[in-house]
């Protein structure tokens, strides 16, 4: 099938989408977005987080499909122009980031948190943050990372 | 192609430097081995058995062949070399051909045009099994009449450490106790992942996440039947490890396929996959009996320990070497007997998992500690302080502590963190009851605990093994100033070893630009990302190639200027030769030409156990101490971590960021095995790979961490460092779980701990006494003594 949709901003068509495929799929095997990343496809871990429409959605838990006519936010679309998002900056700085793979999927937690809650406590942050898995941090510094974030 | 190359400019050892790889890590640009692509490239799928012991009769394969999109389809028959692989020694299987020893166990392999046509054509492959009567529990794979997994029997090695006089040694006061620990997934968020790409000259270039490129080589190019030099290896992004990336997953299987088609063949497991296509943390059972005076002073100790090793030896017998040799713990006894087994069973194979056999006996032995602080009446804070070891005590294996080991400190520090503030039993946020937004408690039934365990772990590989690291370091003139580049094949898979790398040669060459070449095997190897050592082991590779490199520019500043007088001490510093304190020639000024050295460092040299267990196997010691604060729901056996409180033995800080991350992540990993993490098994078969059903700590289960770093210079260390990795995972389950004994007054003896256990729905972990001791040709592992062949052993 085919799939119009707008992603970072740019139209897209893809064309040969099959049926069971997921957006997490579209995005990486279609579109060559690798910045979404797949880590369960159970929407357990949050690693495959993108904006669709506005809404924060996991986005191996959406058929392709759905995304028919609509607007995806990615990782990517998240800088522009190597000039990096505020929370972006302050992941790199509080020491959010080891291995990096669950990363893309705080990143955009985070930025949805901090579009709703400006100046979130750590009590909100656990919240928000608690359908992502990250295994190397502990999540200390992605806390310290948000309140960082917020401040900006 | 997609490597990693990544430059950096600021931070020398010690300062706070950001990670040179965060910029691409936070917009998604980093090429993890999951996100490789190639024009042209085919997927690869694999089948694997569902049952874990079985005859195979038939393999059918053509309605998979014939399945339009599929390309190859290949057997066990069909290795190029020798079917069979493996890091300690070479049992295992690329593909099964006569029989199945575990579920998960890989049977046949095909590429296709795309995944999904790659799956649904593993669905078409009819396999015709004659299913066996296993083994699935360690103590019966002893038994006479357990089935035999290999043709030596079931004992892959038996370690036995006799110290002192441990028969009759006589103590005032007796504790018994025994303990388990469950199989733990090392769950990197990354999955196993790799790209093999055919090369014109017959070999193949192979683009992959692992933790050790030159062992991955070692034992995919007999596999293949290529010499080593047609099997590139380069590493791709690495999504976290912990010890499930030693192993061989996908490496072969890419690589058959890919020089089968002619076409890049790509391999990328989805988290089931994952479950089954890396080797987990041991199970173990383990039987304890210390004696002491009634002053607190240990008088002696029997252990007993068995770990399940699974289908396969993977890195066991190392595993079982590190838990007996330090089944005591970091405390003095000058009597002691460990027994240590580990044995082949049909359950999944076990290897590496942070911790590597520290983890399960710090369980035991600190319970224990508490046990006995308990029976004499004495603080378990003051227990530990009168026996912990120090520089110059001796180890149950006759090992001299030389190196630094400020274990009395770090237990003072620890304790010394203040407590979480006490809250108000009723009216608090329900975020901060245990079950949380579950609303199932108001603050009725809460029970408060407190528990401590200090443990230690061994650095870098023992037991003879000589795991050098080569580094390159070539200083050229650019545009932008000098600058450095890093050539090696260590590992890099979150926990910062790149920029540490580039602090030693900012450090070393007194220069700001510092960049990575792609980490390949075209340079010596690095050894393995593993044992809490690549720090030390590559740290101290590029810390010498800086030192000849600037060996070699003070010769060209010597031969440049005629003014240097014989016995003037030149130095380097702001891009400058000085020369007794003053500029004499600026860098740039040297490098008509780059100067490029190699340098290859070694750990000081280890040896093998004797026929009493007794022998210097250990190069070194990190230590830890943790203490865990808990409230437990009484009613519903729920819990909430209000705090960890962690002193670390660090010889050096490094880069302070990085450190307090590293603690507090491996942290996070101890408690999940202290609370909730266990790979199911049923008949040796998985009944939990999945995040839905494996969990792991989310963030609403991590307290905040509070650590202090004892620095305490390791002697002969690069910058006096230790690796750190390790030692707080050790720590981490065995304070938890003592927090909750205080918190419910209950035994607790099995990690993880279960509601039911908490409430006491289910009792302790029982047992009819420890299993007999095998007989075993010798201290090594069993399959040695029949001949075969090694892997890790003969490249070291
Ligand atoms: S990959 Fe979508 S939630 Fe894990
Ligand atoms: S940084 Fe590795 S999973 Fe979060």
């Amino acid at each position: 099938m085919r799939v119009s949709l707008t992603v970072n901003g740019v139209d897209r068509v893809v064309d040969g989408v099959e049926e069971h495929e997921s957006l997490l799929h579209l995005l990486r095997e279609h579109l060559d977005l690798f910045g979404t990343k797949n880590a369960c496809e159970q929407g357990e871990c949050g690693s495959c987080s993108v904006y669709l429409d506005g809404v924060l959605v996991c986005s191996c838990l959406v058929a392709a499909g759905q995304a028919e006519g609509g607007t995806v936010t990615t990782v990517e679309g998240l800088s522009d122009d190597g000039i990096l998002d505020p929370v972006q900056q302050a992941f790199i700085e509080a020491g959010a980031v080891q291995c990096g793979f669950c990363t893309p999927g705080f990143v955009l937690a985070a930025h949805d948190l901090l579009r709703h809650v400006p100046d979130p406590d750590d009590a909100q942050i656990r919240e928000a943050l608690s359908g992502n898995l990250c295994r190397c941090t502990g999540y200390q510094k992605i806390i310290d990372a948000v309140h960082r974030a917020a401040g900006r | 192609m997609d490597t990693i190359t990544t430059v950096g400019t600021r931070g020398r050892v010690g300062e706070a430097t950001p990670r040179i790889d965060g910029e691409p890590k936070v917009t998604g640009a980093f090429a993890y081995a999951s996100d490789l692509h190639r024009e042209g490239m085919l997927f690869g799928a694999t089948l694997r058995s569902q049952v874990a012991y079985a005859r195979i009769h038939s393999v059918d394969t053509s309605g998979a062949a014939a399945t339009p999109g599929v390309v190859a389809v290949m057997l066990g028959s069909d290795v190029p070399g020798k079917n069979r692989f493996g890091l300690n020694f070479f049992d295992q299987p690329v593909l099964a051909e006569d029989v199945v020893r575990y579920s998960g166990e890989p049977i046949a392999i095909l590429a296709a045009s795309t995944p999904g046509i790659a799956r649904q054509a593993i669905g078409r492959i009819a396999v015709e099994l004659e299913e066996l009567p296993g083994v699935y529990d360690m103590e019966k794979a002893l038994a006479p009449d357990a089935p035999r997994l290999h043709e030596f029997g079931n004992v892959l090695r038996h370690v036995h450490i006799v110290h002192g006089e441990p028969d009759t040694a006589e103590a005032d006061v007796w504790v018994d106790g025994y303990y388990e620990t469950a199989m733990q997934d090392q769950a990197a968020l990354g999955p196993e992942a790799g790209l093999a790409v055919p090369a014109e000259d017959g070999g193949v270039d192979l683009y992959v996440a692992t933790q050790w490129l030159h062992v991955d080589r070692e034992q995919i190019a007999p596999c293949l039947g290529l010499p080593e030099d047609k099997v590139r290896l380069h590493l791709a992004g690495v999504g976290g490890a912990f010890g499930s990336r030693e192993d061989i997953h996908m490496q072969i299987h890419a690589c058959m396929l890919a020089l089968r088609t002619g076409r890049p063949v790509k391999f990328s497991y989805g988290r089931e996959e994952s479950f089954h296509g890396h080797v987990h943390r041991h199970p173990s059972r383990i039987w304890m009996r210390h004696g002491a005076n009634r002053d607190g002073r240990l008088v002696t100790l029997d252990v007993r320990l068995m770990f399940d090793g699974g289908a396969y030896a993977s890195s066991s017998p190392a595993v079982v070497g590190n838990a007996a040799s330090m089944a005591a713990g970091p405390y003095e006894i000058p009597n002691v007997r460990i027994e240590g087994t580990v044995v082949y069973t049909n359950n999944p194979p076990c290897g590496a998992m942070r911790g590597f056999g520290a983890p399960q006996v710090c369980f035991a032995h600190e319970a224990q500690m508490d046990k006995l602080a308990r029976a004499l009446s004495l603080d378990p804070v003051e227990l530990r302080l009168r026996n912990a070891v120090s520089t110059g005590s001796v180890l149950p294996t006759g090992q001299v502590v030389t190196g630094a080991a400020p274990v009395r400190e770090l237990i003072e520090r620890c304790v010394a963190i203040p407590l979480p503030e006490p809250e108000p039993d009723r009216g608090r946020d329900l975020m901060h009851y245990p079950g949380g937004a579950g609303n199932v408690t108001h603050g009725e039934g809460i029970r408060r605990g407190v528990g401590l365990a200090v443990g230690y772990k061994n650095v870098a590989f023992s037991e003879g093994f000589d795991d050098s690291a080569t580094a390159r370091v070539t200083l050229a003139r650019t545009p932008d100033g000098p600058e450095a580049e890093i050539h090696t094949a260590a590992v890099e898979m979150g926990q910062g070893l790149y920029t540490f790398l580039t602090q030693v040669v900012r450090t070393e060459l007194e220069i700001d630009r510092v960049e990575l070449h792609a980490i390949d095997t075209l340079i010596g190897g690095a050894g393995s990302t593993s044992a809490s050592r690549q720090s030390t082991m590559a740290g101290g590779a590029v810390q010498m190639a800086c030192a000849a490199v600037r060996e070699a520019l003070y010769g060209r500043a010597r031969a440049r200027t005629a003014s240097v007088p014989p016995g003037a001490e030149l130095a380097l510093g702001d891009g400058w030769v000085t020369c007794d304190g003053a500029p004499l020639v600026e860098l740039g000024d040297l490098l008509d030409e780059p100067v490029s050295c190699e340098a290859v460092y070694h750990h000081r040299p280890t040896g093998n156990l004797d026929e009493n267990g007794q022998g210097d196997i250990h190069v070194s010691f990190a230590f830890a101490a943790e203490r865990a604060v808990v409230e437990v729901d009484e009613d519903l056996g729920l819990v909430r971590v209000l705090q960890v409180a962690a002193a670390i033995d660090v010889g050096r800080v490094l880069n302070p960021l990085g450190l307090t991350g590293q603690i507090e992540g491996a942290t996070a990993q101890g408690l999940g095995l202290g609370l909730m993490e266990e790979v199911q098994l049923r008949d040796g078969v998985i009944s939990n790979p999945s995040f839905t059903d494996y969990l792991i700590p989310t963030i609403l289960d991590m307290p905040p961490v509070v650590s202090v770093a004892v620095e305490d210079p390791e002697p002969g260390a690069p910058y006096g460092l230790k690796g750190i990795g390790e030692s707080p995972t050790i720590v981490a389950t065995a304070a938890v779980v003592a927090a909750l004994r205080d918190a419910t007054g209950r035994e607790l003896n099995r990690a993880p701990v279960t509601p039911d256990e908490l409430v006491g729905l289910r009792g302790p972990a029982t047992t009819s006494g420890p299993p007999p001791i095998p007989e075993v040709p010798g201290q090594k592992s069993v399959p040695f003594y029949f001949g075969m062949s090694s892997g890790q052993q003969k490249i070291m």
